[in-house]
């Protein structure tokens, strides 16, 4: 577990009083104190916080130490100071249960050491590492405090599955600056594309096309989801040019409202589309299911040895480093290649022609298109390119649950991909993707957990809250989009473009002569 | 290319109407290659309205603008912009938090093919247009005088240099006609005589022909080929420097009609 990286943000500097903004008028007023007063308080704080949850949950006790603990020696000097209070948590938690935090530890702290021009290449391959080994060794980690166990591989393909959808908006929001309150509508697309070609949905019609697991003569169409990802992904991209070449011409509030309204009739037609003019599309609000499986086939599997998997429902006797692989493992690994499909792709248009005309077109319209960018056309290539992958991550994630139901596509859902991108820092596509596994855990098992967690340790003289705490998730996600607005509105892991602009503001205003041709 | 009478560009009664107001009234204007024209006139004379409907910015409400013998009345900025027409603004216009180099490499945008595909890919033919860009962006911010500064943010550019990289930025375009807002706005007596130095060095080594506007009138009169002064949207002048400096309209229009009579009254004029 490493600690946040905010120690030096760029555009602040506590010295010079930088005082606009919650946060900085804090930190600021903090910095005013005396030194003595300062420390006194924080290590009042820590020592206190950790008897008071003593009371509650030891390990939280723990837990709150350990933080504290991680926070004072970055400030360390490195060698050997710094190095030898690494070793030493370590070592403590290697010898004290749970030993899993010491391994945890180690590799947080073995970051810590690579120089920082190595950092572009390293951080991301050990993020990798972790990630595809991270079936293996899930179950064995450490319960964590008030969180609980590490999210299982199910909730690790949802995660990941969300992460893509939220790293194709940022290209929309964060690249581009196009607020699109509708990117839910490129999900369902894509759901249904896959919906259609691998189910039974049609039924007068019998087309196989390298589907797996399945009866040859099985009524319907049924093609690859391989191939199907493609398809769904350009469909859902075509889709993105139609909606957005009426749309694009709007700017700012103008476009998120048509957005959000393409976004709610989307889902609408499909709750409706069981009788288009007497013919069945969506089947309604019974939705689609169930869909093909993934695989390979036969002939490929039996071609790589049985490492290439015929189908990934009915698989698996292979034990690998004492782990049963199961086909959720599969599709675990499945969607981390379409995620790293999705992020190279992102960083290779970032910084391309058209990522810095992206950019151009956020920070000032006008003169973008003065220096010969053609704005419809470039934004339209913006909304395509997140579609494409929206519709990607949608039509997998519609395999992955065998089923899409129009109530998954509603609006909340939209908001919620760009809380991700909020939250992570809008245009850093790291932080985005942080943001969105964060929010994506949380609502599928992390507010479950806590609320198990509240309910079984927290107990005032006999009175249980028994809270259903992911009944306020949009509260919860209200909450922490206010609490990074007003103390950290660039994200946590803010694009220092974009840190700049927010702080600075955008040079948006009207064309500047219409105001004065008046004259 | 087709240019009627050796003109970049030829306006022909130029009109814009924003509700009732007349901006610019029925403006006949042309750009002979290779000379510096200036465009003067009061504060709302219509200068920058004529400038934006000659870029693409604002579509006339009636005339026509022909740039290089084609018309090009009514068509998108960056339409205009790829043809050959670079500009300025009046009130920079930077991408502020760009760099310095980055600001110059989008100017580049309209001469560059690449596309989404093989950018994903970033084909060899990416790779070398990419490359070629660049180079060709640290030249001109080299003649510029922002060699040194390539990776400066744009925001925290001195104002000067600020004005340059505009330059630069329009430049990178390949431009045949620069359209220069009041580039000399802001700067100080002698940062204007440099600048007006650097416009003429333009004319002479990268054969551009330049319309501006401009306020100063030592940058005006230092270095135009061709003056012509707008008032209310209307061009009551036009001819040398010289010609204009004289011209009772032109004296009337920035200083008022008891100005001149005054100075009648006096043998000034």
């Amino acid at each position: 577990m490493t600690t946040p990286a905010g120690g030096t943000p760029p555009a602040s500097d506590p010295a010079h009083g930088d005082e606009i903004g919650l946060r900085n008028q804090i930190r600021a007023r903090w910095h005013a104190l005396p030194e003595l007063t300062r420390a006194g308080i924080s290590i009042g704080l820590f020592v206190g916080l950790s008897i008071l949850f003593f009371f509650v949950d030891h390990a939280l006790a723990y837990g709150t130490l350990t933080i504290t603990a991680l926070f004072w020696i970055r400030r360390l000097p490195p060698v050997p100071y710094r190095l030898a209070a690494q070793v030493a948590l370590v070592v403590i938690y290697l010898i004290a249960e749970p030993r899993s935090v010491g391994y945890v530890l180690a590799v947080g702290f073995a970051m810590t050491w690579v120089p920082q021009r190595y950092r572009t290449y390293t951080y991301p391959a050990a993020g990798l590492a972790l990630a595809v080994l991270y079936p293996f060794y899930q179950d064995r980690l450490f319960t964590v405090p008030v969180f609980g166990v590490w999210p299982d591989v199910a909730t690790g393909v949802y995660m990941l599955v969300f992460v893509m959808m939220a790293v194709g908006l940022n290209i929309v929001v964060g690249y581009a600056g196009l607020l699109d309150l509708g990117y839910v509508a490129f999900y369902a697309t894509g759901a249904y594309t896959a919906a259609w070609f691998a189910s039974l949905q049609f039924p007068h019609t019998t087309w196989h096309f390298g589907a797996v697991g399945i009866d040859p003569h099985l009524a319907g169409i049924h093609v690859t989801i391989w191939l199907l990802l493609l398809v769904a992904g350009v469909f859902t991209a075509l889709s993105g040019i139609i909606i957005g070449l009426p749309t694009l011409r709007l700017r700012g509030d103008y476009l998120a409202i048509v957005t959000l309204g393409f976004g709610e009739i989307l889902p609408q037609v499909a709750r409706n589309g069981d009788s288009l003019f007497g013919f069945n599309l969506t089947n309604g609000p019974n939705g689609i299911t169930p869909l093909d499986s993934l695989g390979f086939g036969h002939r490929l599997s039996s071609l790589t040895g049985g490492f290439l998997p015929a189908n990934y429902l009915s698989c698996c006797s292979a034990k690998v480093l004492g782990h049963q692989i199961q086909s959720t493992d599969l599709f675990f690994w499945t969607a981390l290649v379409l995620l790293m499909f999705t992020i190279f792709c992102s960083l290779r248009l970032q910084y391309s022609r058209l990522g810095r005309a992206w950019i151009a077109i956020r920070e000032d319209e006008t003169a973008a298109a003065a220096m010969g960018i053609p704005l419809m056309r470039t934004k339209t290539w913006a909304y395509a390119s997140g579609a494409f992958f929206g519709g990607i991550a949608g039509a997998y994630y519609a395999t992955f649950k065998s089923a899409t139901f129009p109530g998954d596509f509603f609006f909340n859902i939209s908001v919620f991909i760009l809380c991700m991108v909020i939250l992570g820092g809008m245009g850093n596509i790291w932080g985005v993707i942080v943001g969105a596994s964060f929010l994506a855990y949380l609502n599928q098992e992390g507010l479950a957990n806590t609320g198990a967690w509240i309910n079984s340790n927290i107990h005032v003289g006999g009175w249980h809250p028994n809270l259903d705490v992911p009944l306020y998730a949009s509260g919860i996600y209200g909450v922490i989009i206010l609490v990074v607005m007003l103390f950290r509105p660039e994200g946590l892991i803010p694009s220092r473009r974009r840190a700049a602009e927010l702080h600075e503001g955008v040079h948006d205003e009207p064309l500047y002569d219409t105001a004065s041709a008046g004259a | 290319m087709n240019e009627p009478d050796g003109n970049v560009l030829v306006a022909t009664t130029v009109r814009k109407e924003f509700g009732g107001l007349v901006a610019v009234n029925d403006v006949d204007f042309t750009v002979p290659r290779g000379k510096i024209i200036s465009l003067i006139g009061p504060n709302g004379a219509g200068k920058t309205t004529f400038f934006n409907m000659l870029t693409g910015v604002y579509k006339p409400t009636a005339g026509t603008v022909e740039f290089l013998g084609e018309d090009v009345t009514g068509k998108p900025p960056h339409a205009i912009t790829a043809r050959g027409m670079g500009r300025t603004f009046q009130n920079i216009r930077l991408f502020q938090n760009m760099t310095a180099l980055e600001n110059v490499l989008v100017g580049r945008h309209a001469r560059m093919k690449a596309n989404l595909f093989n950018s994903v890919l970033r084909t060899p033919f990416v790779r070398r247009e990419e490359k070629a860009a660049r180079v060709r962006a640290r030249e001109l911010l080299t003649y510029t005088g922002l060699g040194r500064k390539a990776h400066e943010v744009a925001r925290n550019l001195p104002y000067g240099d600020q004005r340059r990289l505009e330059v630069a930025r329009a430049l990178a375009t390949d431009p045949q006609l620069l359209l220069l807002d009041e580039p000399t706005a802001g700067m100080n007596p002698q940062e204007s005589a440099e600048f007006t130095a650097f416009v003429g060095r333009l004319r002479e080594e990268e054969k551009l022909t330049v319309l501006m506007i401009e306020h100063d009138m030592r940058v005006v009169m230092g270095v135009s080929d061709r003056v012509s002064v707008l008032d209310y949207g209307e061009k009551i002048a036009e001819g040398t420097p010289r010609e204009v400096q004289k011209n009772e309209r032109v004296i009337e229009a920035y200083l008022g009609k008891a100005a001149v009579e005054d100075m009648k009254r006096q043998g000034l004029s």
